[in-house]
């Protein structure tokens, strides 16, 4: 297959799901900030700096406050971590790529886009955001499903679900962060009912919670849920899950000896980490971003071996 | 919905006799439509237009704030065709890109037409489409135009002209092809005790056609489809022919000649051969090294791997030598020259404006007529004689005065009508047909084509560059609609 082509699929994947796993992030944020109604303006700037665009949104709004926050990830087109920019993406991707994909995936993406422009309002209003996100998330789940049962799953199909799972590491990574949220109050609160929010938020929101319940027998805590989200391989949305699907992928393609390479690593390094004493140490944080650097450097052998080939 | 008021005796209308009966074998249909009330038929073109929004079928135009894309617009009323006048059509149609070849091979060879004085030297010398790096080539199966848009009209005595020939990129089939999926999604209760004639197979045959021309025999070619990206107005068109026809859709940045001067596109395994390349791009922008320096669009090489027969081009380089309007004036001949035959659909009546006395002519009458650039697509530059002021028919005879060469004139031709589906009624619209014409190792024309509609009332103007519309077409085998 072209090399072109290739790398809109790959991006075709990580924008698909960007979209989607902004859409649960915001949700579960909306709920915390109804949980913790002393600081809800800290909980948006902690969304926002969960998708790393805190100097980006400083700029453009200052303050964050619910209205600036939802208009900066739901409508904004130039902000490279909104809902609008995601879906955009993904149809401007799977519009130089039509010809490979499922004509219904490409149908529904498009639907997708009229509804994410159409309905952009419903976003903004408290009483509808959770239903226009929900929508989103099921057109999501829906061209995911589409591609997994109506495409060859041949090359091209292996870089759509290369990118979907760098990207879903990636967030899965970022979303740990939320379990850190800082609240100025936090001394007077009863500490451990704050934790529990933190965390099951954190998990809920990579839909998570429910597969953490049955298979953590303790309860929700932030060692094991950091733990269960870095390395629990059965869970479709762990780091170590994603890595190890992506492997899978990367075997069948070929010139995969740098990419596959770039993987152990990154592998050997999430595997390897003692969680509990990175977070008694306080270097959890540091171990993250050492964890989202080897995701770039992911990403760059990727490029390098199929979509800039001399 | 009542046809009561439908003004169909001003132009010749393609469904209703002047007296708003159905022409024969078109009863059911009108009946259907007849018995529909407006709100009715209007949800019928709500759902296409849902259709088409979430099925992406777009064009793009080009406007001040860069490219714009447009729902594709169409309208739920089929135009209709009886299969008996369709096989007299396509007949025509074949003879004529038959002709068209022979003629374009002759031009870049020996030049008989030429040497024997039936055709002017000076109209090549001059040709903008004529490319000198084509002298002596063959191509494969003598044919230069393998996909051809011929563009056809029906004037007020019934009589069914070509207007002009697309033979360099011409576009629209993926249109025709969605036109007809819409009609059985939105209306299918219409095709009931029709047989109408069936599109599916076209990307079959066009895969065939490009397959006929590859360099080297083996079963399945490398064939891809070469576009200049997202921006073009057709890229919806690349897209879908590729996909239809399982061709890799490439740009001129995915390809590369090598050192065999064969093409390869870049692909994640390396290199790929290249056997057969449907150029949606044109000539000028093919390749740098031949043509146009500046040109990103294309790929380095390209025609030197065509010249040496290592990869096929359809259409090849240099065909629209005869897709200049001036030359279109001569087709009839060159059909009498190549094939000993009468020609089966006539040209439109044309004048010459480099001809002195066919000048005159056009100069002393250009109120009546139109006058087109020989050289121009997409409706651009036309000059409609009858609806300009003094000042701009004074300049247009400046122009002609200055580079005669450049254009022809015609009389006006009042274009036919079709029913179409507005605000509240059904009203006549002015139509064309664009059939496309397929040539490789045999000839096949498409059942129909696309019929494009002037939607401003009216308006002689079908380009959807210009705010035209669209129909299906229908050829009906049966008349079995009564």
């Amino acid at each position: 297959m072209l090399s072109r082509t290739a790398e809109r699929l790959y991006w075709f994947g990580r924008y698909v799901e960007r979209a989607e796993a902004t859409a649960r992030l915001i949700n579960v944020n909306a709920s915390l900030s109804l949980d913790l109604p002393q600081a809800p303006d800290r909980i948006w700037a902690n969304l926002i700096g969960i998708t790393g665009s805190s100097k980006a949104f400083r700029r453009k709004h200052g303050k964050a406050d619910e209205g600036s926050v939802m208009r900066f990830m739901l409508g904004d087109e130039f902000n490279p971590a909104s809902l609008a920019h995601s879906v955009r993406m993904a149809r401007e991707n799977a519009r130089v790529s039509r010809e490979i994909m499922p004509l219904a995936s490409w149908t529904t993406i498009n639907e997708l886009h009229l509804y994410v422009r159409n309905n952009a309002n419903q976003g903004m209003k408290r009483d509808r955001r959770h239903q226009y996100l929900n929508t989103v998330i099921m057109f999501c789940s829906q061209i995911t499903g589409l591609l997994f049962s109506g495409m060859s799953h041949g090359n091209a199909y292996s870089f759509v679900r290369s990118g979907r799972n760098l990207e879903r590491a990636d967030m899965s990574s970022r979303v740990i962060d939320m379990g850190y949220l800082d609240l100025q109050t936090r001394a007077d609160e009863d500490s451990e009912a704050l934790d529990d929010l933190l965390w099951s938020s954190v998990l809920h929101s990579l839909s998570s919670y429910q597969i953490y319940r049955q298979h953590v027998k303790e309860r929700v805590n932030g060692e094991d849920v950091v733990n269960f989200l870095l390395k629990y391989e059965d869970l479709p949305r762990s780091v170590l899950h994603c890595l190890g699907e992506i492997r899978a992928r990367f075997a069948r393609l070929p010139e995969n000896r740098l990419p596959l390479q770039s993987l152990e690593r990154a592998r050997e390094q999430v595997e390897s980490a003692d969680v509990v004493s990175l977070m008694e140490d306080n270097k959890l944080r540091g171990f993250i971003d050492e964890t989202q650097k080897a995701l770039i450097a992911l990403h760059g052998e990727v490029e390098r071996a199929w979509f800039a080939p001399e | 919905m009542k046809l009561d008021h439908y003004p169909a005796g001003d132009y010749y209308d393609e469904l209703l006799t002047p007296r708003r009966r159905a022409r024969p074998g078109f009863g059911r249909l009108v009946k259907t439509i007849r018995r529909m009330s407006y709100e009715d038929l209007a949800q019928r073109r709500h759902d296409a237009e849902l259709a088409i929004s979430t099925m992406g079928i777009t064009f793009s135009l080009s406007g001040k704030q860069g490219n714009i894309d447009r729902d594709w617009p169409y309208d739920i009323i089929p135009r209709v065709i009886l299969k008996e006048e369709w096989q007299r059509i396509e007949q025509g149609l074949a003879q004529r890109l038959t002709a068209l070849n022979l003629f374009i091979t002759d031009i870049y060879n020996e030049r008989k037409i030429i040497k024997d004085k039936r055709f002017p030297v000076h109209l090549i010398e001059t040709s903008e489409n004529f490319r000198k790096e084509c002298m002596g080539m063959k191509p494969a199966l003598g044919v230069w135009a393998h996909i051809c848009g011929s563009d056809l009209i029906r004037g007020r005595d019934g009589t069914v002209y070509v207007l002009e020939d697309n033979l360099r990129v011409p576009s629209g089939v993926s249109y025709m092809l969605e036109n007809r999926r819409l009609t059985k999604l939105a209306f299918p209760e219409l095709f009931e005790g029709y047989s109408v004639m069936h599109l599916s197979n076209y990307t079959i045959q066009l895969f065939d056609v490009l397959s006929s021309i590859s360099p080297r025999p083996m079963e399945y070619p490398e064939i891809v489809v070469l576009t200049p990206g997202i921006y073009n107005s057709a890229y919806f068109e690349h897209s879908s022919l590729a996909r239809q026809m399982g061709a890799e859709l490439v740009e001129g940045s995915d390809l590369m000649v090598g050192g065999d001067d064969c093409v390869y596109m870049k692909t994640i395994d390396g290199p790929a051969r290249v056997d057969v390349i449907y150029r949606r791009i044109d000539d000028m922008f093919l390749d740098p090294e031949a043509f146009r320096k500046d040109s990103l669009l294309g790929a380095p090489g390209l025609l030197r791997a065509w010249r040496k027969g290592n990869v096929g081009l359809a259409n090849a380089p240099g065909a629209g030598v005869a897709d200049d309007k001036a030359v279109y004036t001569y087709v009839p001949e060159m059909i009498r020259y190549y094939l000993g035959e009468e020609p089966l659909l006539p040209n439109v009546p044309s004048y010459r404006c480099e001809d002195k006395k066919q000048r005159e002519h056009v100069l002393a009458n250009l109120a009546r007529l139109v006058v087109k650039p020989v050289n121009a697509s997409g409706g651009y530059g036309i000059f409609i004689g009858a609806q300009a002021s003094r000042r701009q028919r004074d300049a247009m005879a400046r122009m002609i005065r200055a580079a005669s060469r450049n254009y022809i004139a015609q009389p006006i031709v009042e274009l036919s009508t079709a029913p179409t589906l507005r605000e509240q009624r059904i009203e006549p619209r002015h139509v064309d047909l664009r059939p496309f014409i397929l040539q490789g190792n045999r000839c096949y024309v498409t059942p129909g084509g696309l019929t494009r509609v002037a939607l401003r009332r009216g308006s002689l103007v079908v380009n959807s560059s210009q705010g035209g519309g669209s129909k299906d077409t229908w050829v009906v085998a049966n008349k079995g609609g009564k």
